[in-house]
């Protein structure tokens, strides 16, 4: 039992972690590319219309890893999960086949459209099919994001004689507290990510003094989209995010914050510190008294729990896991509002395309944020642990009874090679549309 | 509710094999047939403009199957745990072979991939024609071992194959005699469809030769179903018990073999190609029809079938859903006869505008 769990756990966690690599950089990016081609119907410059040429190459390219990737994921509900889907398909399969049915066909029916179509339809509808592109893709956010809450905080179900959850309350899926400030942060998130790329790849035109008309759109572009949305993520959508934990997940919230005993008269916000389960205390650490309760309830004296009010068995099971994750989200998120200010003031004072040291830095940010999307939905999955549906459902009680320990190991190995070689393949496809650069169109 | 909710979940699994069988019959044909590389690009882009959007059709039906029959679901998933895992490898498989082929100009990175689309087409159709056997032939639901079961009485877990390769028995593997067999006819099945889609479709040169190959295997699947038929009283001692309960449900066949004839004589590509689709949901229709309102027949005497009515979820789930499910359904009309409308002809003449 014990070891059917932690291979199932591992084979989800690196086939969803591999997963989301790929739609944070579609969502944001069909924003991007919608905002390009509205511009070169608004100013009829042919170079916005080539920057959503050649970003879309990119988007295909990760949409094709998205939709192979994102079956695997699908499956595994039944293949891995199968007890928590025979108990709670009634309700999370209402939200997931939504998505298929709504968000999927709309992304992948105007996407080749999109990428086939702008001879045969003419510019405008071209830039509406880009939108419904962007509207498919946000929307599938959404209901993946609607199923995620309720694994967070369930609502609107009922539970039956024999431990089924059915729907109670249809609506009260959609009007999950958890579920607005949970999508509103990921999407936002998401745009991080692809105005990095943006302007990582802007950076890089300039740097290598190749293709350099468009580095400068790119980098500007990355950085306005880059500033707006990494303030956003932070402030008010992150923050939103911390009350939902503190107040619905109190246990997972001392983990995230590193807080072991309740302090009288406020809490402090820890700012480095290595957990020491064997010792419950925070080693090296530097603090800043009172802030946290600040920042969570604007009143410095309010008391946060800290974990040693919490049975063992409410407490997640990987406590220096959650925390690290925690604050490597928020520090990388502090530093990316840092770097895209200053590029945003020299932008302003159009000094930018020629400071190098700053452009070396943009082009080499760019994974960061793919980090802090990673660690942001660790901080959500391990904080959820040690249920599945919080509260309501243990994940040991979720697995298949069926599928033993060495075949989910055969296949979790079997992830890791063929995983390998797709993200080499990606690699060499994107490196390839980059090098080729934006091509202004053939008349 | 329940037949509601089985009925179009039949038919959204339907058309994805409609639509992506034809993907993978393109692969096979390309596999064995394609020999100049002018048609191997467009038989390749025959398939490779559409898969996503075909595969599409797969996910939503999974999510209804999901919603709709979660206990199937769980079942089913956990339970065909092995030979799904390599369905979603061949689906990977297939889908870099296409994105990838064009990419770089050296005839070795073509031939890769041409391999990789190919094989995995023809092993998916195999499989998914060994799935369909291994649900009409049922399986050891509890897992009854010496007359006791050792999971819940809705679990199984079946090997890849036991050494016997016997459909008879409590003790089936996903891949005997039988089974093997259904696969067969899928791969020839889509084969034949994905001839008449290539015909449909390109200009390619071999379209003359794949009109012999067409009738040859149509032969073949009429040989192959005879047989099937025969043996199917093995799995199943009231074979064809159900279509006398229902007379109605001999449209299902009746749909197959006006399938078959289509081959023969029907009179354009397009007719050609709608006569293979038939062949394809009779088929399915028809093995779905034989162990109605069963949906997993068990193999024991100790635990229940599964049926439509023991694994679904609340009424009031199944009703919410069909509420949307009806927007969900005029919308995938629009999306679809936009999206071929617009994508529609023969793929050598189109002008991508790229
Ligand atoms: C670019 C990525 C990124 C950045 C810079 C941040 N986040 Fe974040 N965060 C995410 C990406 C993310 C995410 C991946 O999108 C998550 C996972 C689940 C979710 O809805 O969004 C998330 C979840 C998440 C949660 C919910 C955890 C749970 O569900 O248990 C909280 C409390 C925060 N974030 C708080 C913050 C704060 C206060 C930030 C301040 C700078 C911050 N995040 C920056
Ligand atoms: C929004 C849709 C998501 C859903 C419905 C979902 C659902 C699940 C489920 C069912 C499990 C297995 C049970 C468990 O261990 O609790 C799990 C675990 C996990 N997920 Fe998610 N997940 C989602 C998104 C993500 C994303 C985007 C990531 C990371 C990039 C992620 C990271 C993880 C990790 C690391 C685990 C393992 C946690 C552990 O077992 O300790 N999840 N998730
Ligand atoms: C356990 C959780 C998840 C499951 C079961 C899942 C499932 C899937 C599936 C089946 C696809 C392919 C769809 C197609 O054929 O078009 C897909 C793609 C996609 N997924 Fe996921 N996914 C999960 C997590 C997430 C998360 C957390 C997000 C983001 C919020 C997300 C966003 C997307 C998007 C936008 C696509 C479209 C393809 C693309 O644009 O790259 N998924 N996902």
């Amino acid at each position: 039992m014990e070891d059917m769990i932690f291979y199932d756990r591992l084979q989800f966690a690196f086939t969803i972690t591999f997963h989301y690599l790929f739609p944070q950089l579609t969502m944001g990016l069909s924003l991007i590319i919608v905002y390009f081609k509205w511009q070169y119907l608004r100013t009829k410059t042919e170079q916005y219309n080539d920057a959503a040429r050649f970003f879309m190459k990119i988007f295909a390219i990760n949409f094709t890893m998205g939709v192979v990737t994102g079956i695997p994921m699908e499956f595994q509900f039944g293949t891995n999960w199968a007890k928590f889907s025979e108990l709670t398909g009634g309700i999370i399969g209402q939200t997931l086949a939504m998505e298929g049915t709504f968000s999927f066909f709309l992304e992948s029916s105007f996407l080749a459209l999109f990428i086939f179509g702008e001879k045969l339809m003419g510019q405008k509808l071209h830039l509406l099919t880009g939108f419904l592109v962007f509207l498919g893709s946000w929307a599938s956010g959404y209901f993946i994001l609607a199923t995620n809450a309720w694994m967070q905080h369930p609502v609107g179900y009922e539970v039956l004689a024999n431990g089924k959850f059915v729907l109670e309350n249809f609506s009260a899926l959609f009007s999950n507290p958890w579920l607005l400030p949970a999508f509103l942060h990921n999407q936002m998130a998401s745009v991080v990510t692809s105005s990095f790329v943006v302007a990582s790849i802007g950076a890089f035109y300039l740097l290598s003094k190749t293709e350099e008309e468009y580095g400068k759109l790119f980098l500007k572009t990355g950085v306005i989209f880059g500033l707006t949305s990494s303030l956003l993520v932070a402030f008010p959508t992150g923050d939103w995010n911390a009350k939902n934990v503190v107040k619905y997940q109190p246990a997972a919230f001392a983990a995230m914050e590193g807080i072991f005993e309740t302090e009288e008269g406020g809490a402090e916000i820890v700012l480095i510190g290595q957990p020491n389960m064997v010792e419950k205390k925070l080693d090296n650490k530097i603090a800043v008294p009172n802030i946290l309760s600040f920042l969570t309830y604007q009143e410095w004296d309010k008391e946060i729990k800290g974990m040693e009010e919490f049975d063992k068995e409410e407490l997640p099971d990987n406590i220096p896991a959650l925390y690290y994750s925690y604050h490597m989200m928020v520090g990388l998120g502090t530093i990316f509002i840092g770097v895209m200010a200053l590029a945003a003031f020299l932008l302003w004072r159009k000094k930018l395309y020629s400071f190098a040291p700053l452009l070396w830095v943009i082009m080499f940010l760019f994974p960061f944020p793919y980090i802090a999307n990673i660690t942001g939905w660790y901080v959500a999955e391990l904080g959820r642990q040690p249920y599945l549906v919080y509260g309501l459902l243990r994940t040991v009680e979720g697995i298949s009874p069926t599928v033993s320990s060495g075949n989910t190991l055969f296949t979790l190995l079997g992830f890791v090679g063929l995983y390998m070689l797709l993200g080499l393949l990606f690699l060499l496809l994107v490196g390839k549309a980059i090098h080729a650069g934006p091509k202004p169109i053939k008349h | 509710m329940e037949i509601f909710w089985y009925i179009i979940i039949a038919i959204v699994l339907s058309i994805f094999f409609i639509l992506d069988g034809y993907d993978f019959g393109t692969g096979i044909i390309h596999l064995f047939f394609a020999k100049e590389e002018k048609d191997k690009v467009v038989i390749a882009k025959a398939a490779g403009l559409f898969w996503d959007s075909n595969e599409v059709w797969l996910v939503a039906g999974g999510g209804l199957l999901f919603m709709a029959f979660p206990t199937f679901y769980a079942s089913v998933f956990s339970g065909f745990y092995l030979p799904l895992i390599l369905v979603l490898w061949f689906i990977i498989f297939r889908a870099i072979g296409l994105e990838l082929r064009g990419q770089f100009d050296y005839p070795i990175w073509k031939s890769i991939w041409d391999k990789s689309f190919g094989i995995s087409s023809l092993l998916m159709a195999l499989f998914f024609g060994v799935g369909l056997g291994n649900i009409v032939r049922g399986v050891n639901l509890g897992g009854v071992e010496n007359g006791v079961s050792t999971y819940e009485a809705h679990y199984f877990f079946l090997p890849l194959w036991n050494s016997s390769f016997s459909p008879s028995g409590t003790h089936p593997g996903v891949i005997d005699w039988f089974t093997i067999i259904i696969g067969i006819i899928a791969v020839v099945t889509l084969a034949i469809h994905g001839a008449n889609w290539i015909r449909l479709k390109t200009n390619s040169s071999i379209n003359e030769k794949l009109k012999s190959i067409v009738s040859r295997l149509t032969w073949v699947l009429i040989a192959l179903t005879i047989f099937s038929l025969a043996v199917w009283h093995v799995i199943n001692p009231r074979p064809f018990g159900n279509f006398a309960d229902n007379p109605m449900f001999l449209i299902f066949p009746l749909l197959y073999l006006a399938g078959i004839a289509g081959q023969f004589f029907a009179p354009t590509y397009w007719w050609k190609f709608c006569s293979s689709s038939m062949i394809i949901v009779g088929g399915i229709t028809s093995s779905l029809a034989s162990i109605f309102p069963v949906i997993l027949p068990s193999t024991n005497t100790l635990n229940d079938s599964l049926t439509i009515y023991n694994t679904t979820t609340s009424a009031y789930g199944l009703s919410v859903a069909a509420g949307w499910m009806i927007i969900g359904i005029i919308l995938l009309a629009v999306y679809t006869i936009v999206q071929k409308k617009l994508l529609g002809g023969k793929i050598d003449d189109m002008d991508y505008g790229h």
